[in-house]
Formats: structure tokens, C-alpha cells, sequence
């Protein structure tokens, strides 16, 4: 779940200087609301159908492409690759590339002035919410890209090439509107060398790693740290725990913001099981006020144990992680009557990639798609960034991967079938920001688990 | 020539007018006329719905608390800063007594200058990172490892600052100050050269102390340099976006944790950008003009004082 993930995980220097930007922006920040007036009237969000089997959305040789990608994490080699395939198809093709942090800032006039680009990535603290697009109506719906035949082998469709989850991150109301490039792991994350050297065992069960965490309390080290200024992060823990014990049934009424869900004993059960880390005094000192940056180097640096996070973690602390840290991942430990088995992870498409509904090259933003979910593309992907995406077999098996992307890889491979992930963060804006707040209070012990599970049933009534 | 002279002014004041209509009115009137709709922020399609996006405003909780913070702002930020602002400016210029006499300021008052103007330098997105870093949460932190090593607060628990309800807009308001009070000396500073010495050594030689100098001379004779002071910090208060929202915790423009930092201007943020409520963020924007400017007004009004001349 790329979008509301990507938020915090960029550089926190870049992101300050963006909002001080805006802020120099100040009082104009009014001026900033008042959009230019023009308006093109809208062709519903449908896209065309018309072409071959080469060319399934008809894409025009001479008509230009304006591709925007969000400058993350992941770069934009990649994206320049793509557009490099594409040209060689369509060579009339006079491509517009942007890599920008600023998502928002740019496009946010275009899409009100009705000229928006023909394919972005949607991404990071600036993101334009997929939510807040497709209420208003600028998104196109993606079905015809699922239905269009798979480049590298036309017998097949482009939704029988990806993995088990693109389709539902990336749909509302039943369309899909974000193609989700990136595969993301969730879980929890250690340091296989000092847990070899200490001679710890990483816990399968939730007791089990409660009271290794006493063991690891006792040699010094805090059992556990998140990145506490961005809840989020403890809530892949806090949902984990709770989707285990509820099973695949629960998440998606948690997902369509059902009310009842929360009283199922499944949720309490897992928040509480959550609540025994700060009962038991297992944080790390300070963790509830850091920053993703700030608290994944004191995990680094071995002050604390686990750390949960997603499978970017990797490449994202590349620079300071020691080299023989030997980064492992350990699927969120079951409780006791859980539904889903110990080796069920969360898993799933992140990074959404969107073609606007009012985009002057509709087809040739479907067709970068399209060329995106091929082995070329993937592959490239892989190499510049580090990250498996969302293709089937997506990576060639001679590429080298590094211990934790190893490991993640493997999890995912055991958890087979028994994957699930949450859409909410990416498609319930105002109730993923309720429950972030809820959990603030929870890590504090300003909330007790019950005073939580009431938070988050009273936050299923917001909606954008 | 004499008749020549009005196409001359207005040649010249015509672009900017046009320019100041263009750029700054109009986008204010555009405003006016958006917080009467349901718009989105992310398409033109839009829906007059009167005045709906108001009465939904001042039923809206976190709304109501954003104002509360923001007018707790008003009344510490200002009075702090100017107070601060005034000592330090009277010591840097009247407050030193040299031994032969004369008006001057303490010794170093150069160097102090210097030294108090710095963090009007630095620019907001600096001075956000350097905080951030004295009040991170752990040992690393500036406040806590040096409190820590004093035995004042445990290891084990360290003090939350910016993550702690009751301390986080605390937080802020220190660095605003921290950041202004350079400002505003200057400008005392400059005025207080503009007072004649004589005025100063004739109350020296009646005898005066520091602080009645500072009461029956300075202070009455600085009074329009303090208003004007005054109306600035009062539209700061009533902003304080950039520091509320990189500094504290909580998704999409800070305002955390739980909303206990949370200012007009983030909330307005949040609504604008993140949840597509635009209308209703074009609404909070008037409110805040409308605040702002009565706030100017009021203060403007309520200060004026008899000139005084010299």
C-alpha cells in the first residue's frame, strides 16, 4: 500500500522543505484554492475499446504522452525504461516526463483546469487521495486493462498475470481504478545476527514472544520500537494481530468501514494482546515520539529487537544498516485461536498508478500500463529499486536478492494462499487518520484497549 | 505642466493595481464564492449549496479546538515576543551604565545584536528540523539527553515534548518565540536610536533608575513601533502552519497527537488536500481572513495612543 505508506517513508528534510514552500505560499494559500475557471466536459470515465490485439486501446503513433511519476524511494529509471519500450512502438510519440515529490502542487491545477496528465504515479506525502479522485469523477476505470491481452504472451489477460490482491487495493465500488505497481510484505523485523548471537528463537506465538521479550529486556535491549510520530506503522502490527484472529471475513468488514466489525472479539483480542508490549514496559525509550527515520536507525543500531514495517524497510535504510545486520522478517506471532495460520502475512499491491478520466492520450496511458506489467519492465523495476511488483513471475531467478527481500520472499512463498491485506489506508482516508490518532493514545497508554476499539468504531462514521 | 501631473501617477499605478486585482483580490473573491459550494479541489464539477460548509464549521469539534489553539496563540505569542523583544532591545541600547556616563547599552550589545537576529535567518524549514531535533523523544534529543545526564527525568521514561498533549503546542509557541524575538528587537532597536539621547541624560541626571527609564521614556516613546509589532505577531498567531505541521505528529499536516496542536491553517490544509474538501476548506479560509482582519482593526483601535513629539 504504497500511497499512504510512501507519506512518511520519504526523507523528512524534503518533506519539511516542501511544506515550507507552501507555507512561504501563506496567505495565498486562499489564491492557491481559486482554480482557473475552464472546464472540459467529462467523457465519463470510460475508456476506449477500440483496437487490435497489438494495440488494444488504439493508441495514436503522433499523439503525445505526458507522463508524471512521483520521485520517491523508488526513482524513475525505471519509468524512463518504460517510456523508452514505448517509444519504440509508438515512435511518433512525443513524451512530456516529470518526476516531481510534489504530486499535489502540480497536478491538483491541472486536474481542476480539466488537463490533466495521461498517466501518474500517485504517490507519496503529496499524494492526490485515490478516494478524493474518484468521488469527483477523474478517474478512469481500469477493467479494460485487465480484459487487455498480456504483452509478453497475448493468450493470456493482464488480470490473470497479477498477483492475488492488485485487483481489490486498487478498487471502489467495484471498479478498479489504481493500478497498484509495488508488492509489499508486512510484518515484523529483526536483526538475524543478534538474535544468533544472543541464541533467541523468533517467536511464532504471541506468549511466546512476550516472554522472549523479557529475555531481550533483561540483556539490555528494548524488545520493541515503531515509528511513533507516524502510527500507522503499529497499526500493521494492531490490524495484523486482529486479522489473524478474525480471519480474511473481518478485514474486508473492516475495509468497508462496517460499524459491527468492530465488536467482534477478534478485534479486542488482538489490540489487547498489542497493549501487553507497553503493560510490560517492552518500549523503546522515546520510540512514541520518533520518526520513521529516527527510530529504524536506533533498530539498526540493535537498541531495540523487532521493528514492524513493510518489505521497503530494506532499501530504505540501505545506507545505514551494518553490513553483517543480516535482516530477517518474522510473519505478526498468532494468538491463541487465530484463524489464519502463523504463516499468514499481509501482503500486497502498493505504489497506485492512475490514468485521469479527462487524460487528452487515454489509450497511450493504458498502453504504459500495459507495458509496465511485463517482464522488461518488472525486471528493471527489481534492479533500480529494489522491490518485487505486482507481476506474476515478475523477476528473472538469477537476480541476487538481499537478505531481507530474501526473507520476505520466502514468507510470502510459505504463506501460499494465506495472504490478505487491508484497503482502508489507501481508500478511507478520513477513518485510516481516526484510527492513526486512536493508536497515538494507545502507545501512550492514554487509551486502554477498550477506549481504542470504541475510538475506532466511532471513526467507521467518517467518511471523505 | 501642472495638468499633466494626474495621467503621470496613474500611468504608474495602474500595473500594480491591475496586477494587486488580479492576483490577490480576485483569488479572494474566488474563495468567497467557493466556500458556497461542495467543491472537491480535484475537478471544476461543483454544486452551490449556500451556506451550509459554515454551519458545518462551527459544529465541527476539531475545528472549534484548532480556534482555541489558535487564540492561545494570540494572546502568548504576542505579549511574550514584544515583552522579550523590549528587555532585550532596552539592554542592548540604554541599559548599560558606562562609568563616564552617557546612554548606552550593556557591553557586547554588538555582538548580542548579531547573536539575537541569527534565527531570523534561518528559514522555517531549518528551524523545524534544528527543533525537532531538541526535542526528539529519546536520549538523542537535545532537552532530553542534557536533562537525563542531570538526573532530572529517567532513561527509561524520558519526557514526549512534541508527542505529549500537554507540552506539544508548548513546544511550538517556544520556537516561534525563539524565532521572533530577533525580529523585533531590531526593530526596537532602530526605533529606540530614533529617541534623542538628551532625553535619556537628562533622566540620568535626575537620577533615574533602569526601570523607570525604560517605563516613562522608552516604552510611551516606542509605542507606535509595539502596535505595529502587535499586528504582526497577531496574523502570526493566526497562522503558525509551517511549524505545527512539519513539527508535530499526526498524518497529513500534523496537528497531533490526538489534535492537540491542531491550527485553523492545518486543519485547513487537510481538508483542502487530503479529504477533497475543498468548499469546506475555502470556508475556514474566509473565516480566517475575517478573524485576521478584525483582530487587525480591533488591536490597531484599542492601542492608539495620544503621538507623542519630539
Amino acid at each position: 500500500m504504497g500511497s499512504a505508506t510512501e507519506y512518511n517513508r520519504r526523507d523528512i528534510f524534503k518533506r519539511a522543505a516542501a511544506l515550507t514552500v507552501m507555507a512561504a505560499a501563506g496567505g495565498p494559500l486562499l489564491a492557491a484554492c481559486a482554480a482557473s475557471g475552464s472546464s472540459s466536459s467529462n467523457n465519463g470515465g470510460s475508456a476506449p475499446t477500440t483496437g487490435s490485439a497489438d494495440n488494444p486501446f488504439g493508441v495514436k503513433s503522433s499523439d503525445p504522452l505526458d507522463v508524471v511519476i512521483f520521485d520517491g524511494g523508488y526513482g524513475d529509471d525505471y519509468a524512463k525504461a518504460i517510456e523508452g519500450i514505448y517509444k519504440q512502438d509508438y515512435s511518433g510519440a512525443n513524451i512530456t516526463h516529470l518526476a516531481t515529490q510534489e504530486i499535489s502542487g502540480k497536478l491538483q491545477p491541472r486536474f481542476n483546469a480539466g488537463n490533466p496528465p495521461d498517466i501518474i504515479d500517485d504517490s507519496g506525502a503529496q499524494q492526490m487521495k485515490i478516494d478524493v479522485l474518484q468521488k469527483a469523477g477523474q478517474l478512469t476505470d481500469l477493467t479494460v486493462l485487465l480484459n487487455a491481452p498480456y504483452r509478453d504472451d497475448p493468450s493470456k489477460k493482464i488480470s490473470d498475470v497479477l498477483l492475488p490482491g492488485t485487483v481489490e487495493q486498487g478498487t471502489i465500488d467495484g471498479k478498479m481504478y489504481s493500478l497498484n505497481y509495488v508488492y509489499t510484505v508486512y510484518g515484523l523485523w529483526y536483526s538475524n545476527k543478534l538474535f544468533t548471537e544472543k541464541g533467541w528463537t523468533p517467536p511464532k506465538t504471541w506468549d511466546d514472544f512476550i516472554s522472549l521479550g523479557a529475555t531481550i529486556k533483561q540483556s539490555g535491549i528494548a524488545p520493541f520500537c515503531h515509528q511513533g510520530k507516524y502510527p500507522y506503522y503499529a497499526n500493521y502490527l494492531i490490524l495484523d494481530l486482529i486479522a489473524k484472529q478474525g480471519g480474511t471475513d473481518l478485514v474486508t468488514r473492516i475495509d468497508a468501514l462496517d460499524p459491527t466489525a468492530w465488536d467482534d472479539p477478534a478485534v479486542l483480542a488482538g489490540v489487547s494482546a498489542f497493549f501487553e508490549i507497553m503493560q510490560k514496559d517492552y518500549l523503546l525509550p522515546g520510540t512514541n515520539g520518533m520518526t520513521h527515520t529516527e527510530s529504524q536507525t536506533a533498530w539498526c543500531q540493535g537498541k531495540a529487537a523487532f521493528i514492524p514495517c513493510g518489505s521497503w524497510l530494506e532499501n530504505e535504510m540501505i545506507k545505514i544498516t551494518p553490513p553483517d545486520f543480516d535482516m530477517a522478517f518474522l510473519p505478526v506471532p498468532s494468538l491463541a485461536g487465530d484463524k489464519l495460520p502463523q504463516i499468514a502475512v499481509r501482503a500486497g499491491a502498493g505504489e497506485p498508478f492512475i490514468v485521469p478520466a479527462k487524460a487528452r492520450n487515454q489509450a497511450g496511458g493504458l498502453e504504459f500500463m500495459r507495458i509496465m506489467l511485463t517482464k522488461e519492465a518488472s525486471g528493471k523495476f527489481a534492479a533500480s529499486a529494489n522491490s518485487l511488483t505486482v507481476l506474476k513471475d515478475g523477476i528473472d531467478p538469477s537476480v541476487q536478492l538481499k537478505p531481507g527481500t530474501k526473507s520476505s520472499a520466502a514468507a510470502v512463498t510459505a504463506a501460499g494462499s494465506n495472504t490478505f491485506n487491508f484497503t482502508y489506508p489507501d481508500l478511507q482516508t478520513a477513518f485510516d487518520l481516526a484510527l492513526q490518532n486512536a493508536t497515538n493514545e494507545l502507545v501512550n497508554s492514554r487509551m486502554t484497549p477498550q477506549q481504542w476499539v470504541a475510538a475506532a468504531k466511532a471513526a467507521t462514521a467518517k467518511k471523505v | 505642466m501642472r495638468h499633466r501631473k494626474y495621467p503621470f501617477i496613474v500611468g504608474f499605478l495602474i500595473i500594480p493595481v491591475v496586477l494587486y486585482v488580479v492576483l490577490v483580490i480576485w483569488p479572494y473573491l474566488q474563495t468567497f464564492g467557493y466556500s458556497l459550494t461542495d467543491w472537491s479541489g480535484a475537478s471544476q464539477t461543483m454544486h452551490f449549496i449556500g451556506l451550509r460548509n459554515y454551519t458545518q464549521l462551527f459544529g465541527d469539534s476539531v475545528f472549534r479546538t484548532a480556534l482555541l489553539h489558535n487564540m492561545l496563540l494570540l494572546l502568548v505569542l504576542p505579549v511574550v515576543t514584544i515583552l522579550l523583544a523590549l528587555f532585550f532591545a532596552f539592554m542592548l541600547n540604554v541599559g548599560g551604565r558606562g562609568g563616564t556616563g552617557g546612554v548606552q547599552g550593556v557591553r557586547g550589545a554588538g555582538f548580542y545584536k548579531v547573536v539575537f537576529f541569527f534565527p531570523q535567518v534561518l528559514s522555517v524549514a531549518i528551524l523545524s528540523v534544528l527543533f525537532q531535533a531538541v526535542y526528539r523523544t529519546d536520549q538523542g534529543g537535545l532537552l532530553n539527553g542534557v536533562l537525563v545526564k542531570l538526573g532530572v527525568e529517567s532513561a527509561d521514561h524520558p519526557w514526549q515534548w512534541l508527542a505529549d498533549p500537554n507540552f506539544t503546542l508548548w513546544c511550538v509557541m517556544g520556537v516561534l518565540v525563539w524565532s521572533g524575538v530577533g525580529f523585533y528587537l531590531v526593530l526596537f532597536s532602530a526605533a529606540m536610536q530614533s529617541i534623542p539621547r538628551d532625553i535619556y541624560e537628562a533622566a540620568l541626571l535626575d537620577g533615574a533608575k533602569r526601570t523607570q527609564t525604560f517605563f516613562t521614556i522608552t516604552l510611551p516613546l516606542l509605542w507606535e513601533t509595539v502596535q505595529t509589532a502587535w499586528v504582526y505577531l497577531a496574523i502570526a498567531a493566526m497562522d503558525a502552519f509551517a511549524l505545527v505541521s512539519t513539527m508535530t505528529p499526526g498524518a497529513y499536516y500534523g496537528g497531533g497527537p490526538n489534535y492537540h496542536s491542531e491550527v485553523m491553517s492545518t486543519y485547513l490544509m487537510r481538508n483542502f488536500i487530503t479529504f477533497g474538501k475543498a468548499g469546506y476548506a475555502c470556508a475556514m479560509g474566509v473565516v480566517i481572513f475575517f478573524i485576521t482582519l478584525i483582530l487587525s482593526v480591533v488591536s490597531l483601535r484599542v492601542t492608539r495612543r495620544e503621538r507623542i513629539e519630539y
